[in-house]
């Protein structure tokens, strides 16, 4: 087995090699504006790295976020054009999760809580109970209206560290997603036979339209 | 013929998700996803719906002409993909499925520019262009006189519009009338059934001491609201066609006095049409008819390959790749205001990525 997996929903640009047992590779750069100029540079490190070939790769894995559309785009795009073109599956994993799998890597058990920067003072959230197991749907809001209960858990993730005030016992690992995590996970699915998400863009808010305001007379009336 | 390049193009600069394949200057695939009927009720294209739209049919579209053109990717020679100017977040989406491919295949990968594509696809029905090519380029975004000694690298601009652009006049005008959206091909409808003489709109720097090669549009699209906004306000019906004719003459008036002139001026023997407006119907006609007086050959495209389409990036790849163009590094950027004089982007750094993706699948 050769994971490729990538994510572009947040911050990160990141991408790592995984063969089922562990990481052989992995390029994380925090670049909030340039997901699509890093991402395949990235991959094309890491197979380096890990002197290994894209043919190898079996399966491709992607962060389907949540995440800021733009660069989560990137991701996603990339994930289901290398599909089609090595002629491999593409398995979706929510970019929370994969945060959560990384929390449980640095040694948090129990309950916690995962939040990133959704912009627009808001975070993309989701609760756990251990790193494998997200017990919300993943959602959208300002860090004020999450339930008191949910801002009490431990909480990781950048959108936790910008909202001290809410999330009120943050912890400090993952800082940012890591494309390692991301496959270390979906190697557990794969592994205990469980389905993946749909390589689709988890977006959470609808498109911003403002459908235009009535025709603007020219003279003045 | 079987040793000219067999290139695939993206577009997705603006609302069409386009994927062509041509090998040389012979057209096999052109596959187009449009997302305009989602953008009408907004009345304009709204570019994360525009995106959103990209990334669903980004990859069916490029499946559906690799079918349509019975080649598989592996035998291509290259990928080429619009890297701007257009909507930066839909330009990222064909980028950065273009970088996948070309990567994953072993490709070269070439970012080229929107404009120049819709110079070059006429490639695909006239064949060579004649260098220099004299380009009138007339699309939503961009109203210009180019001048192309080599339409692989050297693009040079005569003149340009001011103000609006042609096709952003058709669509607000349409606005005005109530004809909803994209305009241009609502105007040219309703165009056919009117008097283009019947109301004198003005004709935009076209004085003896205006500019030669630049256009203005802006006041026209102002003359026709106040003229009909007056109508209204007067409690008398609009006659739309006549307005539709009467406007599309007044631009398609100036657009092919000032491209015949920039003809002569330049001791340039035939005249290029392209972009989105130069499928309108009477823009076409009356060039003819102005060129066939000036002893000028006239070369545009059929209507479905003016308007955005993925086979005018394929066109401009196949001649980058057949003239030994440099092709692009895989951090090739999306620049939505990349200038017409950048026919391409061949990248800041030592193509070494590219070097790798072959030893990924033959080393
Ligand atoms: N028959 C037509 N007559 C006039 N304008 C047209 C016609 N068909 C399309 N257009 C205009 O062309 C523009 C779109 O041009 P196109 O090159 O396809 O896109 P872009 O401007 O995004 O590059 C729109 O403004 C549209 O109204
Ligand atoms: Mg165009």
């Amino acid at each position: 087995m050769l994971l490729l997996a990538f994510d572009t929903a947040t911050p990160a640009v990141t991408a790592a090699l995984h063969d089922g047992e562990r990481v052989l590779a992995e390029s994380t750069v925090i670049d909030a504006r340039r997901h699509g100029e890093l991402l395949v540079p990235a991959v094309d490190r890491v197979l380096s790295t890990a002197g290994r070939a894209l043919a190898d790769v079996t399966g491709v894995v992607v962060g389907v976020g949540p995440g800021p559309y733009t660069g989560l785009r990137v991701g996603l795009v990339t994930a289901a054009s290398f599909g089609d073109a090595l002629g491999v599956p593409v398995h979706g994993v929510c970019t929370l999760d994969g945060l959560a799998w990384a929390a449980g890597e640095a040694g948090l058990e129990g309950p916690f809580t995962v939040a990133t920067d959704a912009r627009r003072k808001e975070v993309y959230w989701a609760c756990y109970d251990g790193p494998a197991v997200r017990v919300t749907e993943p959602a959208v809001n300002r860090p004020a209206d999450l339930p008191a209960d949910v801002l009490a858990l431990p909480a990781v993730g950048a959108g936790a560290a910008l909202y001290p005030d809410a999330f009120t016992d943050r912890r400090p690992d993952p800082a940012h997603q890591s494309a390692g995590s991301l496959g270390a996970l979906a190697a557990h699915r794969l592994a205990a036979g469980e389905a993946f998400a749909p390589a689709l863009p988890l977006y959470l808010r609808r498109p911003d339209a403002q459908v235009p305001a009535g025709y603007k007379a020219v003279l003045p009336t | 013929m079987a040793d000219e390049p067999l290139v695939l193009g993206i577009e997705t600069s603006c609302d069409e998700t386009g994927v062509g394949i041509v090998r040389g200057h012979t057209l096999l695939a052109d596959a187009v996803a449009s997302s305009v009927d989602e953008h009408a009720r907004y009345g304009g294209v709204v570019p994360e719906v525009a995106s959103r739209a990209h990334l669903e049919a980004m990859v069916p579209t490029i499946q559906r002409a690799l079918k349509q053109a019975g080649v598989s990717a592996g035998d291509l020679d290259g990928i080429a993909v619009t890297a701007g100017p257009g909507l930066a977040g839909a330009l990222l989406v064909g980028v950065s499925a273009a970088k996948a491919y070309a990567y994953a295949l072993g490709k070269p990968l070439y970012g080229v520019n929107h404009l120049a594509s819709h110079i070059c696809v006429d490639q695909l029905e006239h064949g060579a262009l004649p260098e220099p090519t004299m380009a009138l380029l007339v699309s939503g975004g961009h109203s210009s006189l180019l001048l192309a000694p080599d339409i692989t690298g050297d693009v040079r601009p005569l003149g340009a519009t001011i103000d609006d652009a042609a096709g952003e006049a058709f669509d607000k005008v349409a606005r005005v009338l109530g004809l909803g959206f994209p305009g241009g091909p609502a105007i040219d409808r309703h165009a056919r059934d009117g008097d283009p003489a019947a109301i004198a709109f003005p004709r935009g720097l076209t004085g003896g001491r205006d500019p030669l090669y630049d256009f203005s549009f802006s006041g026209l699209k102002t003359a026709v609201a106040r003229w009909v906004e007056a109508r209204r306000r007067d409690g008398r019906d609009v006659p739309v066609a006549d307005v539709a004719a009467s406007f599309q003459e007044a631009v398609v008036d100036v657009l092919t006095r000032k491209a015949i002139r920039a003809c002569k001026d330049n001791g340039v023997d035939h005249l290029m049409i392209g972009g989105g407006v130069a499928a309108n119907s009477r823009l076409r006609s009356l060039a003819l008819e102005r060129c066939e007086g000036a002893g000028i050959r006239l070369r545009v495209p059929r209507p479905g390959l003016c308007t955005d389409n993925g086979a005018m990036v394929a066109a401009l790849g196949a001649e980058m790749v057949a003239r030994g163009r440099a092709s692009s590094t895989f951090d090739l950027p999306a620049d939505s205001s990349l200038p017409v004089t950048e026919v391409s982007v061949p990248g800041h750094t030592h193509d070494h990525v590219h070097e790798a993706a072959r030893d990924n699948l033959h080393g």
